[in-house]
């Protein structure tokens, strides 16, 4: 039920007074109501459920921690207990 | 598609289960809250990719699933009026209520529609005047603003056929109920990310602190999964009990506040029963009685409903992560998703219907045909 998906904003307007946009997931584009994510603007990725747009997605944080994720090979090596003399 | 594929990364998912072996010194129970979350770990076979002393219980985090029989059946008593079209979300038409089910109505000529957004069914009000559309509004508190804001319209736009039958659910206190059980056993969780989208997280730091409990804000990707579970136990493992954001790239501290203020003025909180789990207090939403013209519940007074619930179904304890879907007698025998008995077999978030696409109920079976040699690829 609380399935949201991200996908980008290729258009906004204004629809009956609300802030309304066309968003891409993959293959298909839907409508989505932008009213309540104000900062997000076209070409910005949303996360939308049911056709209401939640948040925007945080483009740094997402690749700081993904760089973290790739970087764990190292990191893990690095946290090997050391070996006894 | 981005966001999504990166975050299914085979290679990277190894390398944090590895760090999850490595740091864990004793078997440690986890549960994940949201049925989103269950589904992903099935689907991906996360459980099987975990250290064996790491074990996830699945939780409530299904809006389907946990909605009372009574309220199933008032949707189905209004749905079956003539003079209604009724609009829901797919997921619930074939949850069986005490007599039959939303599909079952339909076939018998109800008017039943499908909808995606709430907001359209403000579209099938306008086009149809002479009737009046209600919509089935469950859901936690990440579906609260797109029902609120179909509610919203409707009152500034004097929609006036138009009402809703709300049977919303509040996460918070039913992580604070199952902690509070005798019978728990869950000693951190990944908390749900999209409810946290729209809530932000500082209700479960005073849940953390007050129970003494890791609460890793988690996303719905096998990544972010895997990780959710490796600050989980790192923490575990170190006695700390906190609230980390795992779903950094959704989530912020606060959540959304304009969307927060749309669910504060549309909906009061309200004393809530769950299926399978009994009353809890404070865990719904309801109307405010501003907007009591578009209440369903107050329009369309429904008379006594006498519920039956099937003796053999555990799906309450199974949605409060005492039992696993396999344990139960009618599992994969007489409750498939064909034939659900009870609602976690119907929503392919409820963990029975999760377990039961994914194979999980052929798994003794498997192991019989290996011990007989012939089948061992089965």
């Amino acid at each position: 039920m609380c399935l949201a998906i991200p996908g980008k904003i290729l258009d906004a307007y204004d629809l009956h007074g609300f802030r309304m946009g066309k968003v891409q997931f993959g293959g298909i584009v839907r409508e989505a109501c932008l009213q309540y994510v104000p900062e997000a603007g076209i070409g910005d990725y949303v996360v939308v459920h049911v056709g209401f747009a939640m948040s925007k997605v945080n483009e740094e944080e997402a690749a700081r921690t993904y760089q973290f994720l790739e970087e764990m090979d190292q990191l893990t090596e690095l946290n090997a207990p050391e070996a006894d003399p | 598609m981005r966001y999504v594929d990166e975050y299914r990364n085979e290679r990277l998912a190894r390398k944090i289960v590895e760090e999850i072996r490595r740091i864990q010194t004793r078997p440690w129970v986890l549960m994940e809250v949201c049925g989103g979350q269950t589904h992903s770990i099935v689907k991906h076979g996360i459980d099987y990719l975990l250290p064996p002393g790491i074990e996830l219980v699945h939780g409530p985090g299904c809006p389907v699933c946990v909605t009372s029989l009574e309220m199933i059946d008032k949707a189905h008593a209004i749905a079956r009026r003539p003079d209604v079209i009724f609009c829901s979300f797919g997921d619930m038409l074939r949850v069986p209520g005490s007599e039959a089910d939303l599909f079952t109505l339909k076939s018998r000529g109800a008017d039943i529609r499908v909808i995606y957004a709430p907001v359209d069914c403000l579209k099938i009000a306008r086009a149809n005047p002479d009737k009046k559309v209600v919509f089935f509004a469950i859901g936690f508190e990440t579906t609260a603003p797109p029902n609120a804001l179909a509610v919203w319209r409707a009152k500034q736009e004097a929609v006036k056929n138009f009402s809703i039958l709300v049977s919303h659910v509040l996460v918070p206190p039913a992580v604070a109920a199952i902690l509070q059980s005798p019978q728990n056993r869950v000693q951190g969780f990944l908390g749900p990310g999209h409810v946290c989208a729209i809530m932000g997280y500082r209700e479960y730091e005073a849940i953390s602190a007050r129970y003494r409990v890791p609460i890793v804000v988690t996303g719905f990707e096998p990544l972010d999964i895997l990780e959710g579970v490796l600050i989980a136990v790192r923490q575990l493992e170190s006695g700390r009990a906190e609230v980390e954001n795992q779903y950094v790239r959704a989530v912020s501290r606060d959540g959304n506040r304009p969307a927060q203020q749309l669910v504060a003025e549309v909906f009061e909180v309200c004393d809530r029963k769950w299926r399978g789990v009994g009353s809890i207090p404070k865990s719904g939403y309801k109307l405010r009685y501003e907007f009591r013209e578009h209440d369903a519940e107050r329009l369309f007074e429904v008379e006594q409903i006498d519920t039956r619930e099937p003796a053999v179904c555990i799906s309450g304890q199974i949605l409060k992560g005492i039992r696993k879907p396999h344990e139960c007698a009618a599992f994969g025998t007489r409750c498939t998703p064909q034939r659900p008995l009870g609602a976690t077999m119907v929503s392919a978030e409820g963990a029975c219907a999760a377990y039961y696409t994914y194979g999980r109920h052929l798994r003794k079976q498997e192991h019989f045909l290996q011990f007989d040699g012939s089948l061992r690829n089965a």
